[in-house]
């Protein structure tokens, strides 16, 4: 199929001009569960962190399972982009930018969980007034700033070419101030060769970075768990998993994406069902690595069988967490193999249910890595209160959650409104290396 | 055991005299407490014997040196009592589950009673081993795990071996707790709630109080009375004289009442740390629970329920239900 940018444009205009009323309707109600998230961190701020479901053993809860996990989508969103773009797949066109999309803004979310689990919000500073190199806190603090940072880079130099065509396009019905915005955005790019020329080189390196910071920044994270002594969390695995942990959900929440937008804007002439395909082959082959890392991680735990490592894989195979164990660790890695692995189920729908599994139980597989580990120290834990021998999530860690997921949505509306869903640069230069493809 | 009789013979005079009378000297080497200066409250009457820079001994009164704590540098308060490295030895064969360590502990400390600095824990190995009580503080391991992963250098160790917090650099990032394998670390969850004269002291890492939201605490090795020459309050409020503390450099260990020699102890009585394989080196030393001088049961009989409804979920508790 060709596309040139003007029809492009009378496309995708629309979608960024007109808001209709259930888009409003969508963005109140999801802006009113950020609002009681707000509430439930005033409260917690307030009242200290005894509102939460944290005690002295798991002092870890549900902020880090989503911390891991928002870093994780937004790791994801930057290595298929990156890939996508490096290796120029023929089909990337309509997926790219929402790949970009779920990186920036999960990037933006992640971190911010993290600051709800600090105890002392009012001296964060000191972690850049007093920092220790020694502490994986400060890898942290380190890579993630600079993981920010280039993402942002990235990302906006792939949004320039859009910026100019949504500048130069005249009959685009926008206030003054956005016409305005968008021409001061595209800082002059009229794709003159030149401009051109440089603009690629720049994201092609950009792209490689990305894809090394993404890899520093997530191994960073598995190496807080890592390096401690605690049982469970001590495996010289945990990068290369959490790196193929976090690719995995993100592939996931690709699909759900591209499955959402292709239905609200109508789409279904740009995301056919060979992208869904595409990318579930690429689910595939990342459930494939991950369960295969699940497998050697537990497999020698249970094997050698350290009392430690006993209790908790006892506490993971055959009590307590029996069934999330099943429902992330089985359902989780199956599911999409099966569904994509077998061509008669693969269709747009079952692929997008398996990309949904994926996500969630990714997430209840950070949960199993995060939690079980924290009831289960050297000492056994004795206590009378309940609370104190095990972990559950109270509503104050609950509206936190649910406000993490209404700003990742809000902000996938709002981006919507401001560029093009599909990035139509991109679906131009696809038209044009399939053109120079035919003619060679 | 003729070894032990001989290292009794040490007497704890002796060993105050010569040790911990030090730890006051060297704060005058500081030049800090003996000032005649100093505003000196009231003057008790009750002298105590000091050792001067130039190794005299000198007798002053006992208020004199009381606030010694709250006129200690940042610097002084990092780099610990000079010439020291404090150690702990455990005795299990005399501990029966008084629990007066953890009550004194608490009180010093202005802890809740859910708050515990020093934990008694029921322990048993397998099921075929015998239960034993298991007086737990925090091990001021020489290679502290949770000093390795501070972001903001909050927890550090100092030279005479004791692991400290300074909670007015904490962020409360809970990654200390989550990192000691001995579960030392406790987080102030919600506002301290503090006796009167605790919440007006003022701030030592020394003393762990007044403790704030937020951070964390745990076990301090009560350094405030080392710098005073006595003993951290759970050795002193032990009736059953579990507990000894002491040098390793002057190689000595005392529970108040005894005074021996730590090489000596260790060697005859078998002396371990826990948990040793995981290389942390705890300053904490056991002696293991044989030739016990209580039967284990005993240990139950004097603690309230709440407390022994915290053993439920052990191996011997559910035997014994049987
Ligand atoms: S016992 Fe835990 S808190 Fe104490 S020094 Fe060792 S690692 Fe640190
Ligand atoms: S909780 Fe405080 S002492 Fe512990 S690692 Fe974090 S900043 Fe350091």
């Amino acid at each position: 199929m060709e596309y040139d940018s003007s029809k492009l444009m009378r496309e995708f205009a629309p979608q960024i001009e007109k808001t209709s009323k259930s888009w409003y309707l969508v963005f109140a109600t999801l802006l009113a569960f950020f609002l009681f998230g707000i509430f439930g961190l005033y409260t917690q701020i307030t009242k200290g962190h005894v509102v939460t479901g944290m005690r002295d053993n798991v002092v870890w809860g549900v902020y880090i399972v989503n911390f891991i996990f928002f870093m994780g989508m937004s790791y994801a969103g930057a290595l298929i982009s990156g890939i996508l773009y490096l290796f120029k797949s023929s089909w990337r066109g309509p997926v790219i930018r929402m790949a970009e999309l779920i990186t920036i803004i999960s990037l933006f979310i992640g971190p911010v969980f993290i600051l709800f689990c600090i105890g002392r919000l009012d001296r964060l500073y000191y972690l850049i007034l007093f920092p220790r190199i020694q502490s994986p806190i400060t890898w942290d603090v380190i890579a993630i700033s600079t993981d920010l940072i280039g993402c942002i880079i990235f990302l906006y130099l792939s949004f320039i070419e859009d910026f100019a065509k949504l500048r130069d396009y005249k009959e685009l019905q926008l206030p003054k101030w956005r016409k305005r915005l968008y021409k001061y955005l595209a800082l002059g790019y009229q794709e003159t060769p030149w401009q051109y020329k440089i603009i690629s080189h720049t994201k092609n390196i950009m792209a490689a970075m990305v894809i090394a910071i993404a890899i520093i920044v997530y191994s960073v994270l598995a190496w807080i768990f890592g390096v401690t002594l605690q049982p469970g969390w001590h495996s010289t695995i945990f990068g290369p998993y959490f790196v193929i942990a976090a690719v995995y959900s993100g592939t996931g929440m690709l699909i759900v994406v591209m499955w959402i937008f292709r239905k609200v804007y109508k789409l279904e002439e740009y995301i056919t069902e060979k992208h869904f395909v595409n990318v579930g082959v690429l689910l595939l082959i990342l459930a494939a690595f991950f369960g295969y890392f699940t497998f050697s991680d537990y497999l020698t735990k249970w094997y050698g069988s350290i009392k430690m490592d006993k209790v908790l894989i006892d506490k993971l195979f055959t009590s307590e967490y029996y069934y999330m164990f099943i429902a992330s660790n089985y359902l989780g890695v199956l599911v999409p193999i099966i569904v994509v692995g077998i061509k008669k189920f693969r269709t747009i729908t079952n692929i997008t249910i398996a990309g949904l599994i994926t996500v969630v139980s990714l997430w209840f597989n950070r949960y199993l890595i995060v939690v079980p580990t924290l009831e289960t120290p050297y000492f056994p834990i004795q206590d009378v209160r309940s609370e104190w021998l095990s972990y559950s999530v109270t509503w104050v860690e609950m509206s936190l959650i649910l406000a993490g997921i209404s700003v990742f949505c809000m902000l996938f509306m709002l981006a919507s409104k401001f560029v093009p869903i599909i990035s139509i640069s991109e679906m131009e230069k696809h038209t044009g290396e399939t053109r120079g493809l035919m003619r060679d | 055991m003729a070894k032990n009789e001989k290292s009794k013979n040490i007497s704890r005079r002796n060993f105050l005299g010569t040790g911990f009378l030090l730890g006051a000297g060297a704060i005058t080497a500081g030049g800090v407490v003996l000032a005649a200066g100093n505003a000196i409250p009231e003057i008790s009457g009750k002298k105590i014997k000091l050792l001067t820079q130039d190794g005299k001994i000198i007798e002053v009164d006992e208020t004199a040196v009381l606030d010694a704590e709250q006129n200690l540098s940042e610097k002084e308060i990092r780099d610990g009592i000079p010439g020291r490295k404090f150690v702990m030895v455990v005795d299990l064969s005399k501990c029966k589950n008084v629990r007066k360590c953890i009550s004194k502990c608490q009180e010093k400390h202005g802890l809740q009673p859910d708050q515990e600095f020093m934990k008694v824990l029921l322990m048993q190995d397998d099921k075929n081993s015998a239960p034993y009580w298991f007086p737990k503080p925090c091990y001021h391991c020489d290679q502290p795990a949770c000093v390795k992963v501070c972001p903001v250098d909050a927890t550090y160790k100092r030279h005479d071996g004791i692991v400290l917090i300074d909670n007015e650099r904490c962020v409360g990032c809970k990654f200390c707790v989550a990192g000691c394998p001995y579960s030392a670390r406790i987080f102030h969850w919600k506002e301290v709630e503090l006796p009167i004269e605790l919440a007006n002291r003022k701030y030592s890492s020394e003393t762990s109080v007044p403790a704030k939201k937020g951070t964390v605490s745990k076990c301090d090795f009560c350094p405030d009375q080392s710098r005073q020459g006595k003993l951290p309050h759970c050795v002193t409020a032990c009736p059953m004289g579990v507990i000894y503390f002491g040098d390793m450099n002057e190689d000595t260990v005392t529970n108040g009442d005894e005074t021996i020699r730590f090489t000596d102890i260790i060697r005859d009585r078998a002396g371990y740390r826990y948990l040793a394989d995981l290389g942390t080196a705890p300053l904490v030393y056991y002696l293991p629970p044989v030739n016990r001088q209580f039967p284990f049961e005993s240990g139950l009989e004097s603690v309230t329920d709440e407390v022994k409804e915290r053993y439920k979920n052990t191996e011997y508790m559910k035997s014994k239900k049987e």
